[in-house]
């Protein structure tokens, strides 16, 4: 167990393991997402309230889920870095926190085109956007917290108790916030929890979501491997590899 | 054993464990800080005065009309105290690092965690109580309505506990930035939300001539959580921009 | 138990540069060793590893022939530490700064003491001015102050002879090699030459040498 974990936090051991899974992780998340978005595009039923529209739930969701799961795989890494020094894992996360940002933007766009033909406005206090919209705060703070240290290592450090320190906060956050929401808008009409979905329309939805998580794995392998190369770009076995080459 | 020069200390003693005096430590700590608000209570008093100005605003900007004052009232009260806390909290370590105390306070044979709690005690009781001690003359300003009085002191009293506390987790962590009161504000804001909530919660339910203890309790609670995790979160933050 | 600190193989790279590599420093007590080198040799960084306050750097520091993160804690109540800002609250007074310093230490002692050290540093009738209206030199001598205080066996004094005068600085000198002479131990970074310590050790820091080896 700790030999894997030590060898895992290895740049050198992590930027061979990444190269291999990764094209395997981008032919999945292509493939899913081309099937899902196909399906859900083109095949799945309309809904009978809303129409062809309710069609952005294949991006809105998926986006959505993405963008919360990022964070808490932000905090885990900061913990992993902080606690065992392993600095692979700060690099995946500051590789992660510009993509989980993006994510959030998207769901939050997302939801407020989506709000447009549903609503009849772009934006609504609805509970999951305004969550949404604190979750997207969270990521700038942890963003800019890194890059506003001189030392890089003392930021990535701020960066990971960040991180840690709102993990803890998004729960409470989630909840106080639905809980206002309840408070202000007794009828609101929330637009993701429908009471039964027909089965072809949530099954490429469930596939675009696993397409966007394998995109997200794809996309942090491949843009690590890149910061390891530019963080140890000093180190003999990373100048070894590019000498072999020509 | 010889004698110094001045025949003060008996020796240099050989080596010792780690482990004794946390609570005069803790004591002294507090009564120092204490000590330094009093000699400057200017200091103290900005953060009250803007929230007097922010609070004079709203009329303004607004309309003086007392039902839509009413209306608004608990919302703005609150906001405006969260931007006084803010005020203040960028100077919660900034003074200690800039006269090189903090290092040497980072540097005891104590718990950071604990030493730092008696700091963030000392920002509450000379920005936090003060303030919600304020609020209801405000309050008055803002024809907020009869019965919400005691809600909003008490709610107030309670939150900028949390707000010490929370904040002084971003306050370590921009101590060492040179501007680093604007990172702060981008920092905790997000975090002070549900107390927020349920702050301004808690004074609509008295508005309403409901129950709003139950609304305090979850303050109460939301206080408890912080007192257990943001000292850890202020001390580790401090020794990352202490020592990098 | 004899006090002792030693630090093996230290390498400290501080923005791709090392700044020392393959250090081996041993402190026992009775020494006072100064640490030398030109402007940003890594002095100030070297004495924060050796006390503990930074601790990514490779190789190991031990205290009492424990590992430091593991002996952090016992290491810091036996450290005395002056770093290059006096670390005095300008609206304090000299004793009140003092006072909170003692507490802090665990070392509370009673104000006719923290009297005699300020007099002892020259700073006999200062004791109850907020230290905002005190000279540069005399800042720092308030802090010097707690030298005449400590009980501290490890001194740790990064530039301490900054801003003082050449009475102060025979003082201090003199109160150094005294401490050493009582069992203590002091690591020191200045510029002076401390030709009144007796038996002074060196350690030079030299980025271009520490590199080659």
């Amino acid at each position: 167990m700790w030999a894997f974990f030590h060898k895992l936090g290895s740049p050198r051991w992590f930027y061979g393991i990444a190269a291999r899974l990764s094209p395997w992780c981008w032919a999945l998340a292509l493939a899913l997402i081309l099937i899902g978005s196909v399906w859900g595009l083109a095949f799945a039923p309309a809904d009978y309230q809303q129409g062809n529209s309710f069609r952005i739930i294949y991006v809105h969701v998926p986006a959505a889920f993405l963008a919360q799961s990022i964070f808490m795989a932000l905090a885990a890494s900061g913990f992993v870095f902080m606690v065992w020094k392993i600095k692979i894992a700060d690099m995946a996360a500051a590789m992660m926190a510009p993509l989980g940002a993006a994510m959030t933007a998207i769901a939050l766009l997302s939801g407020s085109v989506w709000g447009k033909p549903t609503w009849g406005t772009w934006w609504q206090w609805d509970a999951r956007l305004t969550s949404m919209l604190i979750l997207l705060f969270l990521y700038l703070g942890v963003m800019l917290i890194r890059r506003a240290f001189a030392r890089p290592q003392s930021g990535a450090k701020a960066a990971s108790v960040l991180a840690m320190v709102g993990v803890i906060n998004i729960p409470i956050i989630k909840y106080s916030v639905e809980w206002w929401n309840t408070l202000h808008q007794p009828a609101s009409f929330t637009i993701t929890e429908r009471p039964a979905m027909p089965l072809e329309m949530w099954m490429p939805l469930l596939i675009m979501v696993l397409g966007f998580y394998a995109f997200f794995a794809a996309f942090t392998l491949t843009r690590t491997r890149t910061e390891i190369l530019r963080r140890e770009g000093h180190k003999r076995w990373v100048k070894e590899l590019f000498e072999e080459r020509p | 054993m010889k004698t110094t020069t001045s025949g003060l200390t008996e020796a240099a003693e050989p080596v010792r464990e780690a482990g004794e005096g946390l609570g005069r430590a803790v004591v002294a700590t507090f009564r120092r800080d204490l000590t330094a608000v009093a000699r400057r209570p200017g200091d103290a008093l900005t953060p009250l005065v803007f929230f007097a100005m922010v609070i004079t605003l709203f009329p303004l900007g607004i309309s003086p009309d007392p039902e839509r004052l009413a209306l608004i009232a608990p919302g703005v009260l609150w906001v405006a105290a969260l931007l006084s806390a803010l005020l203040s909290l960028d100077g919660l370590f900034r003074g200690d690092f800039e006269d090189g105390t903090l290092e040497q306070l980072l540097l005891a044979p104590h718990p950071l965690s604990l030493l730092v709690l008696a700091k963030v005690a000392v920002h509450w009781l000379t920005t936090g109580l003060p303030l919600a001690l304020m609020a209801p003359l405000l309050g008055v300003l803002l024809a907020l309505p009869q019965g919400s009085y005691l809600a909003l002191s008490a709610t107030l009293a309670l939150g900028s506990g949390c707000i010490s506390l929370i904040g002084a987790i971003g306050a370590g962590l921009t101590v060492g930035l040179a501007r680093g009161g604007m990172l702060l504000s981008l920092l905790v804001l997000p975090l002070f939300m549900p107390v927020l909530i349920f702050g301004t919660g808690a004074m609509g339910a008295a508005l309403g001539g409901g129950e709003w203890l139950g609304h305090l309790a979850v303050i109460g609670a939301l206080l408890s959580v912080s007192l257990m995790a943001a000292p850890i979160a202020i001390a580790a933050s401090l020794r990352i921009s202490i020592h990098g | 138990m004899r006090l002792c600190l030693e630090a093996r193989q230290l390498a400290c790279e501080r923005d791709g540069r090392w700044l020392f590599r393959g250090l081996d420093v041993a402190l026992k007590a009775g020494e006072v060793l100064r640490v030398e080198g030109p402007n940003g040799s890594g002095k100030t960084t070297l004495l924060k590893i050796l006390c503990g306050q930074i601790a990514d750097v490779d190789g190991e520091v031990r205290w009492q022939g424990r590992a430091l993160p593991r002996a952090r804690a016992d290491l810091l109540a036996n450290l005395l530490y002056l770093g290059h800002a006096p670390g005095i609250k300008a609206n304090l007074t000299a004793i009140e700064n003092l006072r909170w310093y003692q507490a802090l230490s665990g070392d509370g002692c009673p104000d006719a003491q923290l009297e005699a050290a300020l007099a002892e540093v020259g700073l006999a009738g200062f004791e109850d001015v907020p230290t905002a209206q005190l000279s540069a030199g005399q800042k720092r001598r308030v802090t010097l102050a707690r030298l005449a205080l400590s009980r501290r066996a490890l001194w740790v004094l990064d530039e301490p002879f900054t801003a003082i005068d050449v009475a102060g600085v025979a003082a201090l000198e003199h109160r150094l090699s005294d401490h050493a002479a009582r069992g203590g131990a002091v690591l020191v970074t200045t510029h002076h030459p401390l030709s009144n310590v007796p038996g002074l050790r060196r350690l030079t820091l030299d980025g271009h040498r520490q590199v080659a080896s």
